[in-house]
């Protein structure tokens, strides 16, 4: 079971369970909002993940994902690389970020100046070892398309995975997200145990 | 949404409602039960909860609830001397509902002293400090109304501070969180006094309704369950069932027409098509929120009305107060996993009064919560000490499920230089002026948010919290409590609405919604927005009864 479907399935098993659990009459009445809720959900989920970049040239594509890359690294967990950050901001392209496309373009070509200009053998960022990328993007940090290309980064690796990052969910398993439909208490270390509220009055 | 009830445009029907947020929801409710005819136009659409997601692009980026700086750009400035520039300044619900939709639900009274503070402390120099017209014992009956209508979760008699109440909360307070946990803790070891905080979301099923799941999404987020207590989940159904009023949706009111005896006759709006239209109606009722309220009576000026309609005060868009917020994050050894159910399960008001002997005014409280969805938290919780990007910000990432927030809610000052006005230059996607913010925090603002932020770093150090980071205390530009553009007062020349609602200048135009605010209350409106909106339905409908509205 891959992982979408896994999660439609959890998504239905609770949602059904949550109808059994409750009153008759509180199920008649919302059942059928229950049910449009899950399958949106469902046909949200099946939404595929891009595979093709429809916005950005390969060699864009390429310098574009390099510098992402070191934005949010690959070592020895999952980084940009591998949540598709780039097929995000393909997507985001066409879509809300349709205004930047400018933006990416002449930022692919500003990328690869700044290599150039720092180090003169090497033609394009993407060619560059990680070291030397780095150079190049702290050279480049405050400008805007800095800017632009690490919150599309950020956003790529912890999105919903529907928007075409966080490809297996690689971006909430490095911070501990657990995105279930619902949850019940306890709900982390330290409510554990709670003995109930009472007043300062009352307490020991 | 339910089939309703449809009134053609050139049928005039009792009551034109602007809005159907906060107080346009509860309007609508209060005026169809009591048996007029009423139109609600909204400016957004009618977003079933099916259709509410967990999706943080679609709500951040996409703007689906809330008011898009793409279709209705705005401008910001500090102020009135500087240039205004192009910046999304104001943030509202745009949707049936409005801001009760996405709100976090912290639903708190005002207390006695906000209703009388100015008699109490004297006059601050530099604003516009004044008591309301009416006091917290006049407004009880309608709190309590609220939390049994729209359906409240918290437990009286929890907070010493709390005011008098003539009935207990309908359901119980939400489970707690870790947060609440750590809080509660280290706030009863400096001898403070955390409680179990009220919240606009269902901990038990009610009314019809489902309690909540915990999803986590409340901040920003539509309930997809309905248990958030907002005017869509709650009144608006009820409103509907009256078979008397309409809530027409995508209709953008540009216009409040009055006719030569200066009455209102109805508004002039843009349909979906953007195709202007008019509703005829006996009374004007605008509740568009605290910016936009003002927007449009200010759009509506006349050769009667030169500066603006029910403006021969003057003071129409000014008096903005946005209430002072801060964070102070801590992280800690093992998952707290915040991004769980309810945004706050404690709160305290030890300090909503802070000592006027230290020498400013103001006052909040603090709650704990994380407050923040996983791309939020990447983007805007990142302590000075750790880099913006790399392999050490990737690490950083990893705190998130550990980390949570001790947030300041505090008073703002009103101030008559920060205002809402029309932009001189910009327009929106309708060709109307654009909405131009003006704002500069007064100094007491800024020193009761530090004030707070110190009271939350040494409740964060009872806790023995790990690691902990400030946000920086610095004047604000960005504004989601939208007060006192529109003032409430007994005297028409410095206040635009009477206790009633009603406005000074125009005997059946009603305002009601954030901007009839005197005073900011600590930082959670929307409570008294809708007690307000309770109020003023009694007292309006009494008034139409009467032959007067």
């Amino acid at each position: 079971m891959n992982w979408d479907l896994h999660d439609d399935f959890n998504r239905r098993k609770f949602l059904l369970s949550g109808l059994r659990g409750a009153g008759g009459a509180w199920a008649a009445l919302h059942w059928p909002a229950i049910v449009a809720a899950a399958d949106h959900a469902a046909r949200m989920r099946e939404a595929i993940p891009p595979v093709r970049l429809e916005v950005l040239t390969p060699d864009q594509a390429a310098e574009i994902e390099a510098a992402s890359s070191r934005i949010i690294p690959t070592d020895d967990t999952p980084g940009a690389r591998e949540a598709g950050v780039i097929y995000f901001i393909d997507r985001a392209l066409s879509t809300f970020a349709s205004d930047n496309r400018d933006d990416y373009s002449t930022g692919a070509a500003v990328l690869q100046a700044k290599t150039r200009e720092l180090f003169p053998d090497i033609a394009k960022f993407s060619q560059a070892t990680p070291d030397q990328q780095d150079a190049v993007l702290k050279a480049l940090e405050g400008q805007p398309f800095f800017e632009l290309i690490r919150s599309h980064t950020v956003m790529g690796f912890l999105c919903d995975p529907m928007r075409g990052g966080n490809r297996g969910k690689v971006g909430w398993k490095l911070i501990g997200y657990d995105d279930s439909p619902a949850f019940t208490p306890p709900f982390g270390y330290y409510d554990r145990d709670y003995p109930g509220w009472k007043p300062p009055g009352e307490k020991k | 949404m339910n089939p309703q009830v449809t009134y053609r445009p050139s049928e005039e029907v009792d009551f034109v409602i602007v809005g159907s947020g906060a107080a346009g929801g509860v309007l609508a409710k209060g005026l169809s039960t009591a048996g007029f005819k009423v139109v609600v136009l909204e400016q957004g659409r009618w977003i079933p909860p099916s259709e509410f997601s967990h999706d943080e692009i679609k709500t951040f980026q996409e703007s689906q609830l809330t008011n898009n700086p793409r279709e209705q750009p705005q401008t910001f400035r500090r102020t009135p001397q500087d240039k205004a520039q192009k910046k999304l300044a104001v943030l509202y619900g745009r949707l049936v509902g409005g801001g009760s939709v996405h709100f976090t639900g912290n639903f708190w009274r005002f207390h006695e002293i906000d209703f009388i503070e100015r008699s109490r402390r004297g006059e601050i120099a530099g604003t516009g400090f004044a008591d309301w017209p009416l006091t917290y014992a006049e407004m009880e009956p309608y709190y309590t109304k609220v939390e049994w209508e729209v359906g409240i979760s918290g437990l009286a008699g929890a907070s010493p501070f709390d005011p008098p109440r003539s009935k207990p909360y309908p359901v119980p307070p939400m489970p707690v969180k870790s947060s609440g946990v750590i809080f509660e803790r280290a706030a009863w070891k400096l001898g403070l006094h955390p409680f179990p905080a009220p919240l606009a979301i269902l901990s038990q099923p009610y009314r019809g309704r489902a309690a909540c799941i915990h999803c986590g999404r409340c901040e920003a987020f539509g309930c997809e369950v309905g248990a958030k207590s907002s005017t869509l989940a709650s009144v608006i159904p009820v409103a509907q069932q009256t078979g008397r009023c309409e809530i027409r949706t995508e209709s953008y009111v540009y216009r409040v027409e009055t006719n030569a005896q200066g009455r209102a006759t109805g508004v002039a709006y843009f349909d979906a098509g953007h195709k202007p239209q008019f509703q005829k109606g006996r009374a004007v009722i605008v509740s568009a929120n605290g910016a936009e309220t003002a927007r449009l009576l200010l759009l509506s000026s006349s050769p009667r009305f030169p500066q603006g309609l029910a403006n021969s005060s003057g003071v129409v868009g000014k008096y903005l107060m946005i209430n002072g917020y801060h964070e102070v994050f801590a992280s800690f050894d093992e998952p707290l996993d915040e991004y769980k159910s309810v945004a706050v399960t404690r709160v305290l008001h030890d300090f909503y009064e802070i000592d006027p002997r230290l020498g400013f005014y103001g006052g909040g409280g603090i709650d704990a919560r994380l407050g923040t969805t996983p791309i939020g938290f990447a983007m805007g919780a990142v302590p000075g000490d750790v880099p913006r990007w790399g392999k050490a910000y990737k690490s950083w990432l990893e705190s998130f499920s550990r980390t949570m927030v001790l947030a300041s809610h505090a008073t703002s000052l009103p101030v008559e230089t920060n205002s809402i006005s029309l932009d001189p230059d910009l327009k929106d996607a309708w060709g109307l002026p654009a909405l131009c913010m003006t704002y500069k925090d007064h100094p007491d603002d800024l020193k009761t948010v530090r004030y707070l932020c110190d009271r939350a770093l040494e409740i964060l150090d009872a806790a023995k919290a790990p690691k902990v980071w400030a946000a920086p205390v610095q004047e604000q530009s960005f504004a989601v409590h939208l007060l006192g553009t529109c003032r409430m007062g007994n005297d028409p020349k410095t206040s635009v609405i009477n206790a009633d609602h009603c406005t000074h200048d125009v005997p059946n135009l009603f305002l009601c919604d954030g901007s009839s605010f005197v005073t900011s209350g600590r930082g959670q409106p929307t409570m008294t927005i809708e007690a307000l909106a309770f109020r003023a339905a009694d007292r309006i409908a009494a008034a139409a009864r009467r032959g007067e509205a």
